[in-house]
Order: structure tokens, then sequence, then C-alpha cells
């Protein structure tokens, strides 16, 4: 078994207004200093067998067809265990 | 003339989408997310909602279903497609149109009556409308804030392919106030507002949204 983690982030060109919502969140809890928050999201994956060249190939392909929409966002994988 | 909507797990408004094919002309035919088949329509609308909940991102599973690898091969072959709203969100996905709709600026659900101006009479979607003729449609979206690299949008723009933009204040932060654009062969039309709801004086904010689908029949006729 091997873990393979996908985060997925906006662009950095692209607005995130879910990010700034929780910037404008944070003051108000007393938290400040933070100039800037962008929310992306994360996937683990369970991979069967070990994490080959090949199957993280494989992963890749998922992150680009499907857990990622590269017009708008940027992936990054990588093997935790 | 046979008009294809297909429901998806979480549409709203394909029973609409399906009353305003039938007044603009066409036989409305239902389609099911789950087939692999188009039951020889002529073309196909695909309707706003929320299909599989929006889960990952508007459209992303949808755009998978079994129903969308017969409708974009369709609509690579000429077949008139139009995507409202999620419809729009879906052929965005599916790399039949460019660009992407995300959440709007200003965060909120935005429902209101929309002045657009048709920017582009020469799709399959749009003939029977002057160019630059202002229209009022529903506009409902959460996730209808359109955007793209500057050089796909100066290519759309280049290209005429931007059919309808937002007149007055931009309700969503569209880049460039883009309400909806087009393929390279004018087949494909994706709009983030909703002519659908305004095909009838009963209800809506008029008719002014019928043009859309007179003008696939027209097409289909002339085709």
């Amino acid at each position: 078994m091997a873990r393979v983690v996908v985060d997925v982030m906006p662009k950095p060109e692209i607005l995130d207004p879910q990010g700034k919502a929780v910037q404008g969140a944070l003051p108000r809890l007393g938290f400040t200093g933070v100039s800037e928050v962008r929310q992306g999201k994360r996937f683990e994956i369970e991979l069967e067998g070990e994490a080959t060249d090949e199957r993280l190939a494989q992963v890749r392909e998922m992150a680009e067809t499907l857990l990622s929409n590269p017009v708008i966002e940027d992936y990054a994988v990588r093997v935790v265990s | 003339m046979k008009v294809g909507v297909v429901t998806f797990p979480g549409s709203l408004d394909d029973v609409d989408a399906r009353r305003a094919v039938a007044l603009g002309g066409a036989e409305a035919v239902a389609l099911w997310h789950g087939d692999h088949d188009l039951k020889g329509v002529d073309a196909v609308v695909l309707p706003g909602g929320f299909s599989y909940g929006d889960y990952l991102r508007c459209g992303a599973i949808a755009r998978f279903a079994p129903v969308m690898t017969e409708v974009v091969a369709a609509a690579r072959g000429g077949m008139p497609v139009l995507g409202v709203c999620n419809g729009f969100q879906i052929l965005c996905e599916s790399h039949l149109l460019p660009g992407a709709l995300i959440r709007n600026d200003h965060r909120k659900f935005g429902c209101l009556d929309q002045r657009i101006a048709i920017e582009n009479n020469a799709t399959a979607w749009t003939s029977a409308y002057a160019a630059g003729q202002e229209l009022t449609i529903v506009l409902k979206n959460g996730e209808g804030s359109y955007v793209a690299d500057q050089h796909t949008l100066d290519q759309l723009e280049g290209e005429g392919r931007v059919v309808a933009r937002y007149v007055g204040d931009n309700p969503n932060g569209s880049q460039r106030g883009i309400a909806g654009v087009t393929n390279e062969a004018g087949n494909v039309v994706g709009l983030m507002p909703h002519p659908e709801h305004a095909v009838e004086d009963l209800c809506g904010p008029g008719t002014d949204g019928l043009g859309f689908f007179t003008s696939v029949v027209a097409a289909l006729q002339a085709a």
C-alpha cells in the first residue's frame, strides 16, 4: 500500500473568493497579521501495491483529467508513505 | 426537429428547458445522464442545476457521465449544443468551450433579472436576435464568474466568439463582462443566464429568451 497526496490550488492569477472570505474572517476572531489566504483541495489516494513510476504517472493523469481543472488550478503530487 | 435535454442527478431546469424547446417549435426529448444514447436528436441542451451536487467542481463529474461521451462527439461533429448555467460549466469542463466558471467575486448567490447584449448572432442558438440586441433574462448562480487567460480572452474577442455580455453592473465578476461564449464553429454555446426562464409572459421577465430556441430550429431547418 502506498499513500499519495495530490494538492490542488487555484492558480495565483485566479481570484479565490473562498480564501478571501476566510482571510476576512480571521481579524474578526482576533488573528491579525495575515496578508493572504488561498484555499485549495487535498486528495489522499491509497494505491494498491508500490508507488511505482507507472502508478504515479497514472495519479498525475487523474490529477490532470479529474482532480484539477488545469484552466484555473495547479496540482502537486507527492508520496507520503 | 428533435432537441434533447439532458437530466443529470441534480439538474433543476431540465423541465423548463424542455418546455422552452417545445415553445420554440421543436420536439423536446428527455435524455438521461446514464445512457450512451442521444435518441436520434438533432440538438442538445445541457440545463442548469447542480449536477452531482457540484462535488469537486461544478460540472466536473457530469463531464464524465455516459451521455456526455455522445454529446462531446456529436458537438465535435457539428451538432448544436447549448449549455445554460451548470450546462455552461459542463461544456467548459468538457473542453468544448474555453475558460472556466468560478465562484462569484462577491461570494453571494445572485438571482435577478439581468440585461445582456447579444454580440454574436451568427451561432446556431442566436440567429433570431439582431447583433447588439439587448435582452432581459434570469440570472441565478453562485459560480458564474467567467475566467480565462488573457490570450484566450483576446482570441475570443478577436474571433467574435463572445456571444453575450452583461449590460450594466457586472453581476458576478466575469472577466470582460462575458455572459456567454461559443466554439470556433458556432454550434456550441455556453451561457450563464437562463433563456429558458424567459419564454412566456405568464412567468419570468418576459419572452426575450425564446429566440435561443427558435434560432436552433431555424439552424436545423437550414442544415
